[in-house]
């Protein structure tokens, strides 16, 4: 049965929410069958409330539904309560688009923003009716790709997962489809040939080319192609001027609650800021700034056509955009919206800077303000590279509260390498300071700090570092706690991350092909949904990985050395391995590296290596404090920055 | 000025919760230009409200929203159905609306009881109509109802207005020409003042062990005079038609 709607709907009413499960947003598309155009269903591998605003895979979805070869919809986990009803009445996976069973689509693509969705991955395979394994899919059986920053180390999904694609997805969807409608062609005949020639494809990796080798000590030896159509190195994709993907134009609305709704613009890609516990920043390079005069006019739009009251202006580190003051000015003194637009800035920055623009687009409702200095003390934030100084902090922090903001929330990370408990405990004496500054100002304000275990990724400068064991990083939260205790005022709050899914995420972010068995044991015991702690169980991934005669301790708490083959050396985020190694050095040694925005290249190859360059409207770094490049931005100006020559901007229909 | 505006809601959107309806009344509302009063104070809300909420799952006939519009707004009233609704999610169709005048009693003031349409799953024509009867024929119906997080009992009976078995013709202009129907239909007029009685609790009246199918709500009433009659009636041979044939388009499911 094509459409499942007529067996879903007389379910819905029983469960939770079923409003997400009804699609109908603003956007949405609703395209008739079409034999003759490829089939995407693009799956956001978590509930529709964290997958509806994913801008990814809005982007995907549009540029594919305006291909007259192409059509996507769009599926997202459905709760607990669904899944069992639809495993009880034999109801697949569908679209909420056009509600058609998953395994009519030709490509089934998943969003894989974070580890933790890994077994809601083959949850959605299967009810999709797909097998989860690549091995034992036929011809009949829709190809099964993912894309999203988790992909740059795929390997523990490597037995899952047909295609994967590194980078921006922009460009490469195009030719994706144009493989795939080849292979229909021709009659979906040979499942291996499509492999092969999606192999060819810049920025494609099929796990089933590559064959993984081990060492008598368990490390691994190689990682290789077996077939000759596969590259020895897959290279990530990056589009080269963002001016040129005004997307989304035609931004989902959703008609129910979801995270993050409103409208979203993506104001620059990439960052360069260079903090070496950060894999978006490293695998995202280099930057490249949408046109201010572009993003003032998808504001503009956006906001008219969706009816959203706020705009979110995204990236990085957003107050690092050069024309974020022309971009705020024209937004706030738009006609049409008649002042009741709030722009929110998701990545402040930590400096007076910042909180003057903060200060400029909250007219009203100043509640809160959220920094990131990441690390309590000033050694350990050279060693992660985030060099913001006390100054910094405190000056951005008591200009909040002497503008009117009530509420600070800090984000720490602690498991960091070489981290003592003086930097741990360095937390809260920062937190301690900043609630000294708002008594300062004659208030009562409050400052909450938010401490996440540190999780090494992939493609970093810390990719060599064993992370702190569940009990380190509970003896350090420990300390924090007591710590706020023994304090006067009482009023720094402190809020973690469960520690035990730090591990289960290192797990993951690191694993290699071995943790494919370990994955579909821990989806065939149940345990979907692991980034809800109601439904996330240490225990169940433990016993899995000793069921295969792995070792947790091994795989996230063992330092690796320099001249171990990791599991994602066959792939390349562009960045030069000795780059890496060096900054993982100097972390050690507490150097810090400058932004390369505003100072000459150190190569770290993510330009050199594919012939494109920072796009950055200003040469002059931005105004306000030091933050994250340690240099003198007084002297701005001097350094050399190729801008690029840019056509006109516009934000098409 | 307040205006207030009479909508239908059919089809998938009838799994919008009532507080997601009124998210999408605001963003309706701003994206067709129409631009409302906001409440004053630290966090300023638009002034929207709506009459009854209906249950999540349920489809309606006539819902109702006042709203209060910003003293810039120039909109010709009866015109405004007809700029909203290409606005609104496909299945929610405005109808009417018209101008409220000062001092006139809100929604939830106002209405006192509301027509159903009910889909019966378990019994067949017959067994409806016998149930039917005997709750009509009764002076009391003692059912156990949830009211503030505690278990109650309540009689139902007051609230009962008036029950039918619906006969089998189809009418596509409602329930009863849907095609995925597989019990009889009832239908009832409740009681919305004092306490009103809910579909469900009625159905329990009847006999627990039945369920409700599809609900649909297909009038809300008010009492003028003594007269019943709806806060906007749609059948007033002055009223201009919002949409030409409104229902045409919502028959999405």
């Amino acid at each position: 049965m094509a459409d499942v709607w007529a067996r879903l709907e007389p379910h819905l009413a029983s469960v939770q929410k079923p409003a997400r499960y009804i699609g109908c947003e603003l956007g949405a598309e609703v395209p008739a069958p079409d034999p003759a155009r490829v089939g995407w269903l693009l799956v956001y591998p978590d509930t529709y409330e964290i997958g509806l605003p994913n801008q990814g895979l809005q982007i995907l979805y549009e540029i594919l539904n305006e291909r007259p070869d192409a059509r996507a919809e769009r599926s997202y986990a459905p709760w607990t309560d669904l899944e069992a009803i639809m495993r009880e009445h034999d109801i697949p996976l569908f679209s909420v688009d056009t509600h058609r069973s998953a395994d009519e689509f030709d490509v089934i693509a998943f969003n894989l923003s974070s580890e933790l969705v890994y077994t809601n991955v083959l949850n959605c395979l299967d009810l999709a009716g797909v097998p989860v394994r690549s091995a034992d899919r036929g011809a009949d059986h829709p190809l099964v790709g993912a894309g999203g920053h988790a992909t740059y180390n795929p390997e523990p999904l490597a037995d899952f997962l047909d295609f994967v694609v590194l980078g921006d997805g922009e460009e490469a969807v195009s030719e994706i489809t144009e493989v795939i409608a080849r292979w229909r062609d021709g009659g979906r005949a040979d499942r291996q040939q499509v492999l092969r020639d999606l192999a060819g494809l810049e920025g494609v990796y099929v796990p089933s080319l590559y064959e993984a080798t081990y060492l008598p000590d368990g490390r691994l030896e190689a990682t290789r192609p077996i077939d000759p159509a596969a590259p020895e190195t897959v290279e990530k994709r990056t589009i080269a001027d963002l001016a040129e993907w005004p997307y989304p134009k035609r931004q989902l609305v959703p008609l129910t609650e979801v995270v993050h709704d409103r409208l979203n613009v993506e104001v620059f890609r990439g960052c360069t800021r260079g903090c070496r516990f950060c894999q978006a920043g490293m695998i995202t390079r280099p930057v490249r700034e949408r046109p201010a005069e572009q993003v003032t006019e998808m504001v503009r739009q956006g906001l008219r056509r969706t009816g959203y009251d706020e705009v979110a202006l995204t990236s990085l580190s957003t107050a690092d955009f050069s024309g974020i003051e022309d971009v705020v000015t024209a937004t706030m003194d738009d006609d049409a919206t008649c002042g009741d637009v709030s722009v929110s800035l998701p990545s402040l920055r930590v400096d007076a800077f910042t909180v003057g623009i903060a200060a400029q687009i909250q007219r009203a409702r100043r509640t809160g303000l959220t920094f990131a200095p990441e690390a309590g003390t000033w050694r350990m934030r050279q060693v992660i590279n985030k060099l913001i100084t006390e100054e910094d902090l405190y000056a951005a922090v008591s200009s909040a509260f002497s503008q009117g903001w009530r509420r600070v929330k800090l984000y720490f990370l602690t498991g960091l390498p070489t981290e003592t408990d003086e930097d741990t405990l360095g937390i809260v004496e920062m937190a301690q300071r900043c609630l000294d500054l708002a008594k300062a100002n004659g208030l009562k304000g409050s400052v909450t700090v938010s401490v996440g275990g540190f999780v090494p990724k992939a493609f970093t400068p810390f990719q060599w570092f064993g992370m702190n064991t569940e009990a380190e990083l509970r003896r350090k939260i420990g300390l924090l706690r007591d710590a706020v205790k023994g304090k006067r005022g009482g009023n720094v709050q402190i809020k973690w991350h469960d520690p035990r899914a730090s591990i289960v995420e290192g797990l993951l972010s690191r694993g290699d092909r071995r943790l494919g068995p370990v994955i579909e044991q821990v989806w065939r015991e149940g345990g979907t949904f692991q980034e809800w702690s109601e439904h996330f169980s240490l225990e169940r991934w433990q016993a899995a990985v000793e069921a295969h005669g792995l070792d947790m301790d091994w795989y996230c708490h063992r330092h690796r050395t320099e001249d171990e083959v990791l599991p994602w050396d066959h792939l390349s985020a562009g960045l030069h391995k000795d780059f890496l190694w060096q900054e993982w050095r100097d972390a050690l040694d507490e150097v810090g590296l400058e932004d390369c925005r505003w100072t000459p290249c150190y190569d770290c190859g993510a330009c050199t290596g594919y012939g494109i360059e920072h796009v950055v409207a200003s040469a002059v770094p931005p105004a306000g404090g030091s933050q994250g490049t340690g240099q003198d931005l007084g002297r701005g100006g001097e350094v050399p920055v190729t801008l690029l020559p840019r056509r006109p901007a516009g934000v098409g229909t | 000025m307040k205006v207030r505006v009479r909508y239908d809601k059919r089809g998938k959107v009838r799994f919008l919760s009532h507080r997601d309806l009124a998210r999408v009344w605001e963003r309706s509302l701003r994206r067709a230009g129409i631009r409302v009063a906001y409440s004053e104070g630290f966090s300023p809300r638009p002034k929207l409200s709506f009459g009854l909420a209906l249950s999540t799952g349920y489809e309606s006939l006539g819902e109702y929203l006042d709203v209060e519009l910003h003293p810039a707004t120039e909109v010709d009233v009866a015109d405004l159905p007809a700029v909203i609704t290409p606005h609104l999610p496909p299945g929610i169709t405005a109808q009417r609306a018209v101008v409220l005048h000062p001092g006139t009693d809100s929604l939830q003031a106002a209405v006192t009881s509301a027509s159903w349409q009910l889909e019966v799953v378990g019994p067949d024509q017959a067994a409806l109509a016998a149930a039917v009867e005997r709750a009509l024929a009764a002076t009391e119906l003692p059912i156990t109802v949830e009211r503030k997080g505690s278990e109650v009992e309540v009689d139902a009976r007051p609230a009962i207005m008036s029950l039918d078995v619906l006969p089998p013709e189809p009418d596509a202009d409602d329930l009863r020409g849907h095609p995925a129907l597989v019990g009889p239909l009832l239908g009832a007029e409740l009681a919305t003042q004092p306490r009103s009685l809910r579909p469900a609790e009625l159905l329990r009246a009847l006999d627990p062990a039945w369920r409700e199918g599809r609900v649909m709500r297909t009038h809300q009433w008010t009492l003028v005079d003594g007269a019943r009659c709806e806060p906007i009636p749609l059948g007033d041979p002055g009223a201009r038609a919002a949409t030409p044939a409104p229902h045409a388009q919502a028959r999405a499911s």
